[in-house]
């Protein structure tokens, strides 16, 4: 079974100004693609040919882990994005938020914090544990939470190739830009 | 004493077209010199104020990690710059040929095992060659690790080195990082390694 990369729930110019029609179609286009078909060309012949995508995750090591890591971590990315989203959480999520953080703003500093030093490639995520606790954790490279039996619920991508047409150095710039397109109903859900 | 950014010794745009002069720029101005002050942010008013940064990348386990990862930055970007320039010679020469051919069969061997090297270390970092006594080696390190780093899984004093970080080479290249290497063997100034290699 070869996966295959999804369609995106938006238009490639959606979410500018935050994130260009240009990052998206490269970011999109030419590194998710990749590594779907870097994927597709690695698990012949191994035991991960008939593997669902977590557990490629959960299990594998070296190209097959970052290749089947990335396509689910870009899958998980943009998926949550959205031209009209909601900007703040509300509900049950708003208060596991509340608990584990203390605030949203609270959260969003930290969060921020994570992805901004993040060093080289890599992740910041919100992941639930199997008490219900909000936590917030960083992945170097293909680096996925599913690994540790967490439950990711969001996550920002700081590779370069993320932000680097867009915002070059600046990373601050990008994650600024980047609460603006994400969909905290999208989060709720996965919550 | 304070590590100071270099001054480039060619343009921002003497490498174009194989690299552009923004990209040049930017990874200078901004990269570089982000990793130079920040490397003197983390060791001013220690006891390690005052070390070169190979005494500190020689014991760099034993260091906080914004000196592993700013250091690293400023030593590996300081090479860098050095090992490139426009229109040197195409290939190494005297003592480095001979070495290299006895290191790696041939100058074609060793240019396949060095791309190899670059293209396939996942994520961020280097691809180098790096001197050990008389022989040579290929290897990679992530992020801004070197092997003069006493963590480093291949040591030895590093002669040449491509910066794969996608900051090195997206604004002209984006996903294509095989050209950005295709493009990084045209601008090596051969002379430069030669005077590492001699040491």
């Amino acid at each position: 079974m070869a996966f295959e990369l999804p369609a995106l729930p938006y238009a490639k110019n959606a979410l500018e100004p935050y994130i260009s029609e240009k990052t998206i179609e490269f970011h999109y286009g030419k590194h998710h693609q990749a590594y779907v078909n870097n994927l597709n060309n690695l698990i012949p012949g191994t035991e991960f040919e008939n593997a669902d995508l977590e557990t490629i995750v959960k299990k594998s090591e070296g190209g097959i882990f970052n290749n089947g890591a990335q396509v689910w971590n870009h899958t998980f990315y943009f998926f949550q994005f959205s031209a009209s989203p909601a900007t703040e959480p509300s509900g049950a999520l708003k208060s596991a938020i509340d608990d584990s953080f203390g605030s949203f703003d609270t959260f969003k500093e930290a969060f921020t914090k994570a992805a901004a030093t993040l060093f080289g490639s890599g992740w910041a995520w919100l992941v639930k544990d199997n008490t219900g606790k909000l936590n917030i954790v960083q992945t170097g490279n293909a680096g996925c939470p599913l690994r540790e039996g967490l439950t990711p619920l969001m996550t920002c991508d700081v590779w370069e190739h993320a932000y680097y047409l867009d915002k070059q150095n600046l990373r601050p710039k990008y994650i600024e830009d980047f609460w603006k397109v994400l969909d905290w109903k999208v989060v709720e859900e996965r919550f | 004493m304070s590590f100071e950014l270099p001054q480039l010794p060619y343009a921002y745009d003497a490498l174009e077209p194989m690299i552009d002069a923004r990209t040049m720029e930017i990874h200078h101005t901004k990269h570089h010199a982000a990793y130079t002050s920040n490397l003197n942010n983390a060791i001013q008013g220690t006891e390690l104020e005052g070390k070169t940064i190979e005494e500190l990348l020689a014991s760099i386990s034993k260091l906080p990690v914004a000196v592993r990862n700013n250091g690293g930055g400023f030593f590996n970007h300081n090479l860098y710059w050095e090992i490139m320039s426009p229109g040197g010679a195409p290939q190494p020469e005297g003592d480095l040929q001979k070495a290299i051919n006895s290191s790696f069969g041939s100058y074609d061997n060793f240019k396949e095992a060095f791309t190899k090297a670059a293209l396939t270390r996942f994520g961020s970092g280097w691809a180098w060659l790096v001197k050990q006594g008389d022989s040579l080696v290929v290897s990679s390190t992530p992020n801004q690790d070197n092997p003069l780093m006493d963590v480093a899984e291949v040591k030895g004093s590093p002669i040449l080195g491509i910066d794969v970080w996608e900051h090195a080479y997206y604004l002209k290249y984006q996903n294509r990082r095989p050209e950005y290497v295709d493009a990084f063997w045209k601008v090596i100034n051969w002379d430069e390694v030669a005077k590492r290699f001699k040491g």
